[in-house]
């Protein structure tokens, strides 16, 4: 369990006031220049030596990515972009940082933006959370206020300036190349890669776009020393992570914890325990709708972390640990992740735009009780042929969740539906 | 060069291709829907997915840079699996009304669902039904088989450069749409039916009226305006039914404009079939024999003085030449050039060509448009000028009567012909950018061509063109955009045979001067008020019938073989693609069967014996290269234009000759216009 003088989220609960005067007492905004002033590329050496993997789902290493940006700006300038259009259902970390903590995300991106030669931030806020831009904005103006941002940042004379743009509640837009698409005005779908946005980003420039939560902790990382983060968690899985707990406990929570730390005790120390205790349990979703799920069985001994969840066929995602207990028509929960697939399909693609709507359409038939298991094999059929044929990773998303379910409770499934038709004659 | 592995086979290919292209190179067939050549990578429909080597997934080859190295393969069962599962996606939605379907037999849908599906679907839901929208009078929409490829959105704001055309919605729900139900306000909105891969978008005056295997297909090239485009004519029992474009790199490309797609059903109404006479104020039909005869007695006693001609818009350069050999032997030389009172130069033939070619359009940095608007006299030439400033952002100055929407951003530099001294004399700053500019063209265009001071206009920009060194073997900035077809063939044949203007023509009629008039397909001028014997020979019941006392039948541009220059000087021959109604002929053979009435009789026999003796009389009208670049055109003397406003040259697209004007779409057009 996580030692309380190792947490970065340190008022993550809200318990004390999110001004400057009282975040800059809780550490931020400390002698920033200092970090500023050991050069773009040795923050760049240190983000990777601390090992850590971005928090917005797919946990691909930050230092490496930052270092995909050219060395040297040439006639296009260098952009920053903070991902902060959290949607993904059972995910609500980025919101609390931002409510709570938003001085943490702002001294993040002055120090990743430095360390990326980026004079400009955008950060795009999902437009619902509209109290959250308020804070936000309001921490923005107390940035300026205060000097920290600006012309002469935290008075290391480089000129950063942030920017707040909401988004209008697309899922889609959380994707970081339909994001830009948005942010430049058009129409949010994903863009193909190659190119990818550390060449070709933001209007043409070279841009990188980072979760709120990978940015929040750099100043801390690099406060604290990056052998600091990179001792927490295991190999290959270092630091800290927000979790958040929803669904069948007692007291759903957002809670940091180390990575790695097991599933059951996540649960049991800081969710309340599943309700109607842990033998009740009949699955959980580790990572966000996204991710496929995981029967009581594998429950049972799995650290969360994101090597360890890859290995059972799942991932650790953004860490919306979604508990379901024997209450929960598995059937019924997937369905309507199906239809959230197929709202939010953007509708570029074309096994993205038909598959969705076709996948809930027999999840549904399913779910009702009329299908045979000739559907259910047509069903992980298209699955396949979703996933891994799309521009972005909304099919897969949309795949997986299917998949999971078929994995481990097929034979369930094709039990009630021999008995609905049992019946019916 | 590049070199990457292909089914296991080694291609060399240029660098900077993609993964599709360099099948296509090595000969592999990559299918495919949203790929289109000239338009923007979607890389949406998801069907020309390869397996690449070290790629966890199949990657979408048309927006894959092809690169050194790269193993590719498209014959594994991977491919096949997201090939079929591609197009079964496809066609869970599209509808099975290929029966009914206009796109059928030339669908691509079609041809690769037999190709690449599965051959039987397991989707057992209801189909999704999309409402139709309305596009305007020339699209015809059934939006159920819209497979969102995005084509057409891609080509509206890319080629064409409007932004009516659009997306909506999200997921299944993705509805193309004009959003308003707005008429696609483009010149090259047809091109949009030979885009869309399916039966989405198709021809609405073409709905229903045959299937494609039943077309007798000819490839020949479009007269209605000075384009030239490249043009294949479908026609059914003597009826062209319908237009395409033939790619052309030099000229159209692969589009061609609404008018020449479209204005074709004008070809089989107000024809003139059979041989009129006007007795007593009436037109009585006769036989050939005796129109001649007519003809023969009504020029008895004229002196060769008294014989004028003009030229009209459509006229293949056989017919003009065939009729300057008649009256070389009546003895006059009183041929309009056209039925304008243009003013070109004499001398050499850069004086009124496009010298820089359209393809050169590719190669020049700075364009100068004076008193030109391309949009509407050649929106073939315009829509490759669009894609020139999109793709290399090359800086656009206008001298015109005001400042047309041209679908790029230029510098509106004024109305007045004296900002040409300002640039002659470096007081205006565009030349600044001229002068760095390495292949600057000028265009001069229809508000120039009339005015009193045209030949000095003319002379300005040929001076200023001197001073940017434009003038070289590489390069010749000078640019009539001419507005019709026959024009540069008339120019070439008679410019220094007559000196007489239309004008001209006019005064010496009133003054009783002229008393024989030929009008050669003249249609947009009023002779009404005129005495002359008016013999009209042409296609149409039009204006230049109307007076006309004695009415010869010719053909259309589609119904004989003649050659037209287009406004580069290029040679293109039109072939005949359905015969021409009732008693029409040729328009050559009709004078040369004429000059033998009246005993002026042409030497020649045939259409070979014609061409070969104007190609020895003419060897320039051949001479047309590609990269080789007219002389400089001959100075006059340069005096200091007048302050002078261009007057506004209001013209409505889709009507500009007999043809357009009978043509029930055109009116629709212009309707929306």
């Amino acid at each position: 369990m996580l030692k309380s003088k190792d947490k970065i989220f340190t008022n993550i609960y809200g318990f004390k006031s999110n001004d400057f005067s009282s975040s800059f007492k809780r550490g931020d905004w400390d002698n920033t220049k200092k970090i500023l002033f050991l050069g773009h590329d040795k923050i760049i050496e240190k983000v990777k030596a601390s090992g850590l993997r971005g928090r917005g789902g797919a946990g691909f290493p930050t230092g490496l990515k930052w270092s995909f940006m050219p060395k040297i700006v040439q006639e296009r300038p260098h952009y920053l972009v903070v991902n902060a259009d959290e949607s993904e259902p059972g995910t609500c970390k980025d919101r609390d940082i931002i409510r709570n903590e938003p001085h943490k995300l702002l001294e993040g991106c002055l120090i990743a933006g430095f360390a990326m030669r980026a004079h400009v931030c955008y950060i795009y806020i999902r437009g619902e959370f509209f109290n959250e831009s308020q804070i936000l904005q309001n921490a923005i103006d107390e940035a300026y206020e205060n000097k920290m941002i600006g012309k002469n940042s935290a008075k290391s004379g480089w000129q950063f300036d942030i920017f707040l743009h909401r988004g209008a509640g697309a899922y889609i837009c959380g994707e970081e190349t339909a994001l830009l698409e948005s942010l430049e005005g058009k129409k949010g779908q994903p863009r193909l890669k190659p190119p990818f946005p550390a060449g070709v980003g933001l209007y043409g420039c070279p841009t990188t776009v980072n979760n709120v939560e990978s940015i929040a902790v750099i100043p801390t990382i690099l406060k604290r020393g990056e052998n600091w983060f990179s001792k927490l968690g295991n190999d290959n899985n270092t630091g800290t992570k927000l979790f958040c707990i929803s669904g069948h406990v007692n007291t759903p929570c957002n809670v940091e914890e180390e990575m790695g730390i097991s599933l059951r005790d996540l649960i049991d120390i800081h969710a309340g325990g599943v309700v109607g205790g842990w033998d009740n349990l009949l699955a959980v979703i580790p990572g966000g709708s996204s991710t496929p799920l995981i029967p009581k069985n594998i429950c049972d001994n799995i650290l969360m972390d994101f090597d360890n969840l890859k290995s059972v066929g799942t991932g650790l995602g953004t860490a919306g640990v979604i508990v379901m207990n024997k209450s929960t028509d598995l059937l019924e929960a997937i369905t309507r992740l199906s239809y959230f697939y197929k709202h939010e399909s953007c509708g570029q693609c074309t096994p993205c735009r038909e598959g969705t709507g076709w996948m809930w359409r027999i999840m549904r038939k399913i779910s009702s009780g009329s299908a045979s298991s000739k559907d259910i094999n047509n069903l992980l059929d298209l699955t396949k042929q979703i996933e891994g044929h799309t521009i972005c990773a909304l099919g897969d998303a949309a795949a997986w969740p299917i998949q999971g379910l078929f994995k481990h409770f097929r034979s369930e499934i094709e039990e009630k539906l021999n008995k609905n038709k049992i019946a019916a004659e | 060069m590049i070199k990457l592995m292909i089914n296991e086979i080694e291609v060399e290919i240029p660098e900077g291709v993609t993964v599709l292209q360099a099948c296509e190179i090595a000969g592999v067939e990559i299918p495919r829907f949203c790929y289109h050549e000239r338009l923007s990578v979607a890389g949406n429909c998801r069907m020309c997915l390869v397996e690449m080597e070290n790629s966890p997934k199949p990657i979408a080859s048309c927006a894959m840079p092809a690169s050194s190295g790269m193993i590719i393969k498209t014959n594994t069962e991977l491919v096949e699996k997201a090939r079929k599962g591609v197009m079964e996606f496809l066609l869970i939605n599209h509808p099975l009304d290929c029966p009914i379907c206009d796109q059928g037999g030339e669908c691509d849908l079609q041809d690769q669902a037999m190709f690449f599906g599965k051959g039987f679907s397991r989707f057992e839901d209801l189909k999704r039904a999309v409402p139709d929208k309305n596009m305007g009078p020339l699209i015809k929409t059934t939006m159920t088989r819209c497979i969102h490829c995005t084509r057409c959105v891609r080509f509206a704001n890319e080629v064409a450069g409007v932004d009516n055309l659009g997306a909506v919605g999200r997921g299944e729900n993705v509805e193309i749409s004009t959003y308003l139900e707005k008429t696609i306000s483009s010149e090259l909105s047809g091109n949009l039916v030979d885009l869309c891969p399916v039966g989405a978008l198709t021809s609405k005056p073409y709905a229903f009226a045959a299937r494609p295997w039943e077309l007798e297909k000819t490839e020949t090239i479009d007269a209605l305006d000075s384009t030239g485009s490249n043009i294949r004519i479908d026609s059914r029992d003597g009826k062209v039914l319908r237009v395409l474009p033939r790619l052309n790199e030099y000229i159209n490309e692969e589009w061609i404009s609404d008018k020449t797609r479209f204005g074709i059903d004008g070809l089989s109404k107000q024809r003139l079939d059979n041989p009129l006479l006007r007795v007593n104020g009436k037109l009585k039909s006769t036989s050939w024999e005796n129109a001649f005869n007519f003809i023969k007695h009504n020029i008895n006693g004229l002196s060769s003085k008294q014989f004028g001609a003009v030229i009209g818009d459509q006229v293949d350069t056989e017919t003009i030449y065939s009729l300057k050999k008649m009256f070389e032997k009546i003895g006059s030389d009183k041929i309009s050039l056209s039925q304008y009172d243009h003013k070109f130069f004499k001398g050499n033939r850069s004086n009124y060509l496009f010298n820089s070619t359209i393809a050169g359009i590719d190669k020049t940095d700075v364009i100068l448009l004076v008193g030109s608007n391309p949009k509407i006299v050649a929106p073939i030439v315009n829509a490759r000028i669009r894609r020139n400033y999109l793709q290399r952002d090359i800086e656009i100055a206008s001298i015109g009567s005001y400042k047309n929407n041209l679908t790029y951003d230029y510098k509106y530099l004024g109305s007045n012909i004296n900002i040409l001294n300002d640039l002659l004399n470096g007081s205006n700053n565009f030349i600044e950018t001229l002068q760095n500019s390495d292949f600057p063209m000028i265009i001069i265009g229809d508000e120039v061509f009339d005015l009193d001071e045209s030949e000095n206009v003319q002379f300005m920009c040929i001076e200023l063109l001197k001073k940017l060194n434009a003038f070289r073997s590489d390069w010749n900035g000078y640019n009539i955009l001419n507005n019709t077809a026959s024009i540069v063939g008339s120019l070439d044949i008679l410019n220094e045979y007559t000196g007489i203007t239309h004008n001209q023509i006019l005064d010496q009629c009133k003054e009783n001067k002229l008393k024989f008039l030929y009008l050669l397909g003249v249609d947009e001028v009023d002779y009404d008020y005129l005495d002359a014997f008016i013999v009209y020979q042409g296609h149409h019941g039009d204006k230049g019938a109307h007076k006309a006392n004695v009415i010869l039948p010719g053909s259309a541009y589609t119904e004989k073989s003649g050659i037209f220059l287009n406004l580069e000087g290029r040679l293109q021959i039109c072939e005949r693609a359905v015969f021409p109604p009732g008693n029409s002929r040729e328009d050559w053979a009709i004078i040369r069967a004429l000059s033998e009435v009246i005993g002026k009789k042409i030497n020649f026999d045939t259409l070979e014996e014609l061409r070969k003796k104007m190609f020895d009389e003419y060897p320039k009208i051949q001479s047309f290269k590609q990269e080789s670049f007219n002389p400089i055109p001959k100075k006059g003397v340069l005096k200091n234009c007048s302050s002078y406003n261009l007057l506004s040259f209001k013209k409505n697209f889709y009507m500009t000759c007999p043809i357009t004007r009978c043509s029930n779409t055109m009116a629709e057009c212009s309707k929306f216009a």
